[in-house]
């Protein structure tokens, strides 16, 4: 039972610390340049319409769409090194949060996305779609398995190259916290020469984009595991807010 | 030195890319056999209470060319102002409406659509009533930090005119850039709503 003078933790969000993401404008990731604006943020506290979120239900998420491995494979296994990539989604309070939807995409083990814009040479998996969801449980957490992404090359420089990375989309509770992101993997050198990654200001941040090598949790014989905790922003408790009658 | 406050970081955003679809709307992208369809691409049940509306528009760039790869997520209130999900304490929402829909743009024209319901009004922080609105998220390669804004109705005068959201934006002439024109497509209303990402008519976009 929760102490009725317990805090509860529905209020506003705490204002997002712009300096901790890229900004929209990154000369060196040259898609940014017309497609960021150059205006200021309208800043505004946060009203219903930010701080309510789609539900989603088991019922919207199918029994393989947590296996890349599995989910679009017709003649047998996807090439590439078996993974679980696991963690939990917290707020910035590291309260969990749970029943949250998570959406991943990715390319394949030789770095090619099934996508029709695609121009990388390396070859298509007839046994890897590349996406996949999963609802994370009462503590936050989630896991899916798939096979680690290959690197691959874009046209941005001449010769730029994305670290092999795994893309996330996360609802929350509240369309304040939606968020898109993407995971990288520890050990990877390509991670510092990105132009994308470069982005972002400051080197703690990229860091939490990083997912470390979780050999406690890796299967014998089977996968390698990666942690990968994501963290979606706090909110005040309502015990701090002056809130109108009826609000 | 004093105590640590402790408190974690949000983990910071990177772009959707170019192949945000393939996660968002595979069914869209040509992967077929993995979902039975795209999240939040379904039409309003006929059950839906509130007057069935059409919003579109285009995602232009700083050149003035329409984006061809963006992604849009739209959340909105029901007929009654009510939202059907987290966070929503003041009533039950519509059953027959889940408020959030997700499309990406046409792969030629640039062109999104949502065939949607009119939002009932929303207050805000104050009390004050918001005039009617739907919240739009834009995500899509080169935008690093996904973009919210939102459409308000061009044929809501008196309520945008007292609409706190707009009342804060200082140049006034920004202000047109959130409100969709009304126009009709058979005999339902359809509003046009076309957003910059930068020049002379940058929409205003928010920091929630």
């Amino acid at each position: 039972m929760r102490n009725s003078a317990a805090p509860n933790h529905e209020g506003a969000f705490y204002q997002r610390d712009r300096s901790w993401h890229p900004p929209a404008f990154t000369p060196d990731y040259k898609t940014s340049l017309l497609r960021s604006p150059r205006q200021a943020l309208l800043a505004l506290g946060n009203t219903l319409s930010e701080m309510t979120a789609p539900v989603f239900g088991h019922d919207a998420i199918g029994a393989l769409d947590n296996d890349l491995i599995r989910n679009f494979a017709t003649s047998g296994d996807p090439v590439g090194p078996r993974i679980i990539v696991h963690g939990r989604v917290l707020d910035e309070d590291a309260r969990p949060v749970p029943g949250t939807l998570l959406e991943f995409w990715q390319a394949n083990a030789g770095g090619r996305y099934r996508h029709q814009k695609e121009s990388y040479l390396a070859a298509l998996d007839p046994n890897f779609g590349g996406c996949g969801r999963t609802l994370t449980d009462e503590q936050g957490s989630y896991w899916f398995r798939t096979i680690k992404p290959g690197p691959y090359p874009w046209p941005n420089g001449v010769n730029d190259w994305r670290p092999a990375h795994i893309h996330v989309s996360v609802f929350g509770h509240a369309f304040a916290q939606r968020l898109i992101t993407q995971m990288y993997f520890e050990g990877d050198t390509m991670i510092w020469q990105c132009p994308i990654v470069r982005g972002i200001p400051r080197r703690a941040a990229v860091e939490q984009l990083i997912a470390p090598l979780d050999r406690a949790a890796s299967l014998p014989m089977d996968a390698l595991a990666y942690k990968f905790d994501i963290v979606l922003r706090g909110r005040r408790s309502t015990m701090f807010e002056n809130r109108m009658e009826g609000n | 030195m004093a105590q640590p406050l402790s408190r974690l970081k949000e983990t910071p955003s990177q772009t959707a890319g170019p192949y945000v679809h393939i996660g968002a709307t595979p069914n869209f992208a040509g992967i077929g056999a993995v979902y039975p369809s795209d999240l939040g691409s379904l039409p309003v049940s006929p059950k839906t209470q509130g007057e069935r509306i059409i919003l579109t528009g285009q995602v232009f760039d700083g050149a003035g060319v329409p984006l061809r790869d963006a992604l849009i997520e739209i959340w909105q209130a029901d007929a009654n102002g009510l939202h059907a999900g987290h966070g929503e304490h003041r009533g039950v929402a519509d059953e027959y409406f889940n408020g959030w829909m997700r499309q990406p743009v046409d792969g030629t024209t640039g062109l999104y659509r949502f065939e949607t319901i009119k939002p009932g009004q929303v207050p805000f922080a104050d009390g004050r009533m918001m005039a009617p609105h739907v919240s739009f998220w834009i995500v899509a390669r080169g935008i690093n930090v996904g973009l919210h804004t939102r459409l308000y109705f061009g044929d809501e005068e008196p309520a945008n005119a007292a609409d706190p959201l707009l009342a804060r934006i200082e140049l006034r002439h920004r202000v047109a850039t959130l409100i969709a024109a009304r126009g009709e497509q058979g005999d339902v209303p359809c509003y046009r709503f076309d957003i910059h990402l930068q020049g002379d008519n940058e929409t205003v976009f928010l920091d929630i």
